[in-house]
């Protein structure tokens, strides 16, 4: 399918659903609280357990160098992204990292850019780019696996893959690999953050809630979309 | 830090009751100045418990305690409470109040391993709206530095802060909707909510 496609389909999908800012538009809730309660109960029986295992001594290094070299692969498709939202100079940045960390960091497995050349690495995403072009947020989502998103942020994902630089340049083989490595450095996230994680999901009144406000308000936060203070005196 | 101008020093009394002086009895209106002493004070309180090595439920009382000091307990709790806060009893709200209080204290106590080793510097504020915003880099060991902003009010008669945002998410919003969530399994009953509260977090 041509990324032209479901850049139209995203931004149709994202128009139409306007809401005021502050508000999170959850039309699909039924959904994804059945949604919510699969991926609650992966975490429960198979990412925890996992993850737990990861957060301390050797295994922790093994699971950050897997990561770095899983988002080293990504650095191209940020760099494209960064592009797209017309910032040539984090585009620059972003591919001076990649080369540093291919080479000097040994395929990526180390970090020597953002250690010693201050090239930390500068997030983005193809959500990120249909935000910055004007495209509302749309609906919230919880995907199977993946987790909290939007119509906006998952049509932006599907993108993010079609335009991804690095399709072109590795074998299907060495593709998936890079593609395993990312869900490996997501699970040693798990075990980092399982502080945070665990409070949420596990003791929250209503975890589906708590997870759609923190992601909702975190993103637009990111995307420097921030809403309207509260002023609880004035209500 | 300057918490009072040379020229106001009452003394020894006056030296004693610098510590407390900006939280509980501001002479004069709230500024940017003020609120960031604030934040810096109770920063400096939390962080000696963190580092105290004391047993994990004594630090969550201390914490409780602190939060009681520097934080508007009241209006956060009502506005966390929502429509019920205007219906309900001087006396049901009172409690509800009291165990929100515990709640908060051992809720956010309870991950204060993720800030030993860490550091937040307060960099600067604000005036937002009717208050002000207090704004700090938070570094925890092994993440990115974040943002976290408090939001200082004297509309209480004192100077306290009501809300804390952590790299956007709004703590004020994230308990409307968990104290929401239990009101509702409680079919509104308030006195049953109070209860849960003293036990959760």
């Amino acid at each position: 399918m041509s990324p032209w496609i479901l850049l139209a389909a995203s931004l149709g999908l994202a128009a139409c659903s306007a809401q005021p800012p502050g508000q999170i538009a959850d039309p699909l809730e039924p959904v994804n609280r059945r949604v919510h309660a699969f991926n609650k109960g992966v975490d429960t029986h198979l990412v925890k357990r996992v993850s737990g295992g990861t957060s301390g001594g050797g295994t922790g290094e093994a699971v950050q160098a897997i990561g770095n070299f899983g988002a080293n692969l990504a650095l191209p498709g940020k760099a494209v992204n960064h592009l797209l939202q017309g910032k040539p100079a984090p585009a620059v940045r972003t591919t001076f990292r990649f080369l540093v960390n291919s080479t000097l960091g040994l395929a990526g497995f180390l970090d020597p850019a953002g250690q010693d050349f201050a090239l930390p690495e500068e997030d983005t995403d193809f959500g990120q780019t249909l935000a910055v072009w004007g495209v509302g947020e749309g609906a919230y989502l919880e995907l199977p696996l993946i987790g909290p998103s939007s119509t906006r942020d998952a049509a932006g994902r599907v993108v993010d893959i079609v335009i991804d630089p690095m399709r072109g340049w590795l074998n299907r083989d060495q593709y998936l690999i890079g593609m395993g490595a990312r869900v490996v450095s997501k699970a040693g996230e798990r075990g980092r953050f399982s502080d945070s994680v665990d409070s949420v999901l596990y003791e929250s009144a209503d975890s589906y809630a708590q997870t759609r406000l923190i992601w909702s308000q975190h993103r637009r936060h990111e995307l420097g979309q921030e809403g309207e203070a509260i002023d609880p005196y004035a209500e | 830090m300057t918490l009072m101008p040379n020229e106001t020093r009452r003394g020894f009394l006056g030296l004693i009751g610098a510590g407390l002086a900006c939280a509980a009895t501001p002479a004069w209106a709230l500024d940017t100045g003020q609120a960031k002493a604030l934040i810096q004070q109770s920063l400096d309180e939390v962080y000696a418990v963190i580092n105290s090595g004391r047993p994990p439920a004594q630090m969550y009382r201390e914490f409780e305690a602190i939060f009681a000091r520097y934080a508007d307990v009241d209006i956060i709790a009502r506005s966390a409470l929502g429509p019920a806060a205007r219906a309900a009893a001087p006396a049901e709200f009172a409690a509800y109040k009291q165990a929100f209080q515990g709640y908060i204290g051992r809720k956010y106590g309870k991950r204060f391993r993720e800030f030993i080793g860490s550091k937040i510097e307060v960099t600067g504020a604000k005036p937002v709206k009717s208050f002000f915003a207090v704004t700090s880099t938070a570094y925890l060991k092994g993440r990115s530095p974040m943002e976290v902003e408090w939001h200082v009010s004297d509309k209480s008669g004192k100077s306290r802060y009501f809300n804390i945002i952590i790299e956007g998410v709004n703590m004020l919003a994230s308990e409307r909707a968990e104290i929401g969530a239990l009101l509702a399994r409680r079919k509104g009953d308030l006195a049953g909510l109070t209860a849960d509260l003293q036990q959760a977090g």
